[in-house]
């Protein structure tokens, strides 16, 4: 297993660090907030990010991606979540991509993935419904109707769910959990935008007697591997982002610890904050190891990649969060400040945990694939 | 070296540990009377176990990445992981385990002369000789740089007094690696100096203590009136701290990797039984147990990504210390997880159906993993200090 990132990794973790720092720090994210932008993210970053080659980068060359794998996808992830910038990379390039290419058929792929690659269509994958990430808890239904199905369901916590161009949702059938395309224009489908604690995008979608074709049918009406596919890599892509928004609470804390003085000297010479300090470093190296494991994992496609990725989204939602909240507490009063952007990282950590199950979630999942 | 020749080699020592790996060596390491620590008395547990360790030496392979003029087999980083992974697979014991590999080895190798490397090194390779470490001293622990036993200059030896503790296994060693004091004018780091010599020698006590696992694994060490050649010191004179640092980084990586044992989960299930739902019947323990294991994946990612990142043969610095204080730290959380599982019956001391009381004894034992070899707080001290970079750490 590649631990240690070769020579292409290394360049592009070295392009999206400038990339990501010059055209989407945190800065741009409390301008979208500011401004109550009705979009939530920058479309013309959406659209340089295609043209780097990001919103193709797990989707083959034959449909327009280049097809660098998950490992490469946590990278960007990783600078996305040290800068806290606001983009579709997971609901279309990784969540929607992954859906469609594991799912579709072949004229559904030509059809889309190039269109995600591209970065003409932005996609959102509507998948839980209620407070807590629970796939198998999943109610919403596709019932046969005519020559297509109708939907019927309440989604909630839809990243990317009030600006994208299509809906992928998922749905019981009579065979299992599948996937459909919805228009979101479609009657039947009500979208409230949902303005979160860290101003990044999500909706709830209410989804009500909504008529589709039989081609709208990503696949079989079975599509659970694929399902079982998507959430991983979307495991490991959040994973990968909450390491960056872990790591970089934790630098700016640390720098923050050895300027601040008080009692005459920099509080970071105080060994209770060294001793945590140490000890939050050698978490971040140990979550570092599995978020890259992880993710090595689902591309050489080894036949413990999903659990992996969700090994380490249970360790990354502890970790970043430890990191969040130790990086407030250590910032004294101005932690609590809006000026100062530690109190940014402890939101957006807090929602990235949330995604796709929390730890708990996560360490219930693997006591039971482990018989325990 | 390509991964095509890499695949030769692993075929190779797949053949190669298939015809000469005997049965016997191929079962579990049930504790330390099954490990082959090598040394003048040492007493092999079986014929297989001394076969075992002549054959692996003689092609190297108690040392797989020493020079082969030293009794190694000169392999790089990836090749030492074929090898391993490829015992890993029959099961193959180590065929040997010392102190001399693990720390004095390395030290020597980066700091010995060459006759200094050609005595020693050849000796641990074939198991021959059995080191201990006398660093520690009743008044230098934590701090060891104030370490107080005394060399005098005689000319062409030292008279070496004092009084070292804690020396894990000084009854059985044959010769000792020890730091000792040659100069006390300016500053407790300078006037260490880093010297070998004989357990032999007259003058040299060691006395077993009992720990609270029943066991008398160390000692306290006296030394009177010690005569030790000039030629045993390594490196300069006064200097010996450089030296005594760098060992402890080697030290630290082999304390952090804890043995393998059986899964936490299946030991608990055993005891413990399942609900109506298949899970275990202690539902929070059953969090922590899978909290630790997570962890524990996370860990072995970490060791290994740490020795990929460093060359073959070197110290891996300041991250020994975050890999020493997770491993430990970790690896005692395991065991009190293990003592949860079991229960009443962890805690039976002397019966035959605990096996004189195996789990409790380990337990015990896991508890000096966060102080041997750098206590955990020095080691987040370490972290503080060369890798954050934290004033006045
Ligand atoms: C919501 C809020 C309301 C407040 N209301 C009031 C108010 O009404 N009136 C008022 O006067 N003040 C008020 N304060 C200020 C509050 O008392 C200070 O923020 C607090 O005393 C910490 O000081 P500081 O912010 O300067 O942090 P610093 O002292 O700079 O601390 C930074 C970090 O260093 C740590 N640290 C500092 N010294 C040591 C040490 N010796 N050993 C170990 N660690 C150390 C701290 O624990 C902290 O983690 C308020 C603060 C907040 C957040
Ligand atoms: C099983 C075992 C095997 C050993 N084998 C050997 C051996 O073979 N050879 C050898 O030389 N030694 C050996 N040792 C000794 C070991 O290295 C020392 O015990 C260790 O360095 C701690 O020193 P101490 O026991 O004097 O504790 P102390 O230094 O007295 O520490 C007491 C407590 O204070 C804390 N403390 C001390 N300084 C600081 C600081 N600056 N900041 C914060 N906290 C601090 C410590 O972390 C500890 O919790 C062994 C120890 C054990 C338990």
């Amino acid at each position: 297993m590649a631990l240690v990132l070769n020579e292409d990794e290394v360049m592009l973790r070295d392009t999206a660090e400038g990339f990501f720092a010059e055209k989407a720090p945190v800065k741009a994210l409390r301008t979208l907030r500011d401004t109550n932008d009705e979009t939530g993210f920058d479309r013309a970053l959406w659209s340089e990010m295609a043209d780097m080659g990001f919103a193709g980068i797990a989707i083959g060359e034959d449909h327009g991606g280049v097809d660098m794998g998950f490992q490469a996808a946590g990278l960007l992830a990783e600078q996305m979540g040290k800068n806290l910038t606001a983009s579709p990379f997971l609901s279309t390039a990784i969540l929607a991509a992954t859906a469609l290419r594991e799912a579709g058929s072949d004229a559904q792929k030509s059809e889309w993935l190039p269109k995600i690659a591209s970065g003409e269509t932005v996609m959102a994958v509507a998948l839980d419904e209620g407070p807590k990430h629970n796939p198998a808890g999943i109610e919403t239904t596709a019932e046969k109707s005519g020559n297509g199905f109708k939907l019927n369901g309440a989604k909630a916590m839809v990243v990317d769910g009030h600006v994208a161009d299509q809906l992928i949702v998922a749905a019981k059938t009579d065979d299992g959990l599948a996937f459909f395309l919805v228009d979101p224009k479609a009657k039947g489908v009500e979208i409230e935008r949902t303005i979160m604690v860290d101003a990044h995008n999500a909706a709830r979608i209410d989804l009500n007697d909504v008529e589709v074709d039989g081609d709208a049918l990503i696949g079989e009406t079975n599509a659970e591997d694929a399902l079982h596919k998507m959430l991983a890599a979307g495991r490991g892509i959040v994973a990968a982002e909450l390491l960056g928004a872990g790591s970089e609470a934790f630098r700016s804390t640390v720098e923050y610890i050895k300027e601040r003085k008080q009692f005459g000297v920099p509080v970071g010479s105080f060994q209770a904050l060294q001793h945590r300090s140490s000890h939050l470093y050698s978490e971040l190296e140990i979550a570092r190891s599995a978020v890259l494991g992880a993710l090595t994992a689902l591309d050489a496609g080894d036949e413990n990649a999903n659990r992996y990725c969700s090994m380490a989204k249970a360790k990354l939602g502890e970790v970043a969060k430890l990191a969040a909240l130790e990086g407030v507490q250590m910032h004294g009063g101005v932690g609590m400040t809006d000026e100062y952007d530690i109190g940014l990282f402890l939101k957006r950590v807090r929602v990235l945990q949330e995604l796709l199950g929390d730890a708990a979630y996560h360490q219930n999942d693997y006591a039971k694939a482990n018989k325990f | 070296m390509t991964d095509m020749n890499l695949d030769e080699f692993r075929t190779e020592v797949r053949g190669w540990l298939a015809e000469n790996c005997p049965e016997e060596m191929r079962t579990p390491v049930e504790g330390d009377q099954d490990v082959c620590w090598g040394g003048r008395n040492f007493e092999f547990q079986s014929e297989a176990q001394k076969v075992w360790l002549e054959r692996m030496a003689a092609k190297g392979w108690t040392v797989p990445t020493w020079p082969t003029e030293y009794g190694g087999a000169g392999l790089s980083r990836a090749e030492e992981k074929v090898l391993l992974s490829e015992m890993r697979k029959i099961n193959a014991r180590s065929p040997l385990t010392s102190f001399g590999i693990w720390m004095l080895g390395p030290a020597l190798l980066k700091f010995g002369n060459d006759e200094q490397k050609a005595e020693h090194l050849p000796k641990i390779a074939r198991g021959e000789i059995r080191w201990c470490q006398g660093y520690s001293e009743p008044n230098a622990g934590s701090d060891l740089a104030s370490l107080a036993t005394k060399a005098e200059d005689k000319g062409d030896h030292w008279i070496v007094n004092g009084q070292k503790v804690w020396t894990s296994y000084a009854d059985k060693a044959d010769w000792i690696f020890c730091l000792v004091r040659t100069d006390n004018t300016k500053g407790k780091h300078y006037g260490i100096s880093f010297v070998l010599f004989d357990m032999e020698t007259p003058g040299v006590e060691a006395r077993p203590i009992k720990l609270i696992s029943g066991r008398s694994p160390f000692c306290e060490t006296f030394f009177e009136d010690v005569k030790v050649p000039k030629e045993n010191l390594v490196g300069e004179e006064n200097k010996g701290w450089t030296i005594a640092k760098y060992l402890l980084t080697h030290e630290r990586e082999g304390i952090g990797a804890a043995a393998p044992m059986r899964p936490i989960h299946e030991v608990a299930a055993m005891s413990l039984g399942l609900d109506e739902s298949d899970r275990l019947a202690d539902p929070m323990l059953r969090t922590k147990i899978a909290e630790a294991e997570i962890d524990d994946w996370a860990f072995g990612l970490t060791m290994a990504r740490k020795l990929a990142e460093s060359k073959a043969g070197q110290s891996m610095g300041a991250d020994s210390s975050m890999l020493k204080y997770y491993g430990t730290e970790l690896n005692k959380r395991k065991f009190e997880l293990m003592m949860d599982a079991a229960g009443h019956d962890g805690l039976e001391w002397e019966s035959e159906r605990s096996r004189d009381g195996k789990l409790a004894r380990s337990w015990l034992r896991t508890k000096a993993n966060s102080i041997e070899g750098g206590t955990s707080e020095i080691q987040l001290n370490i972290i503080s200090k060369h890798i954050l970079e934290l004033p006045g750490a």
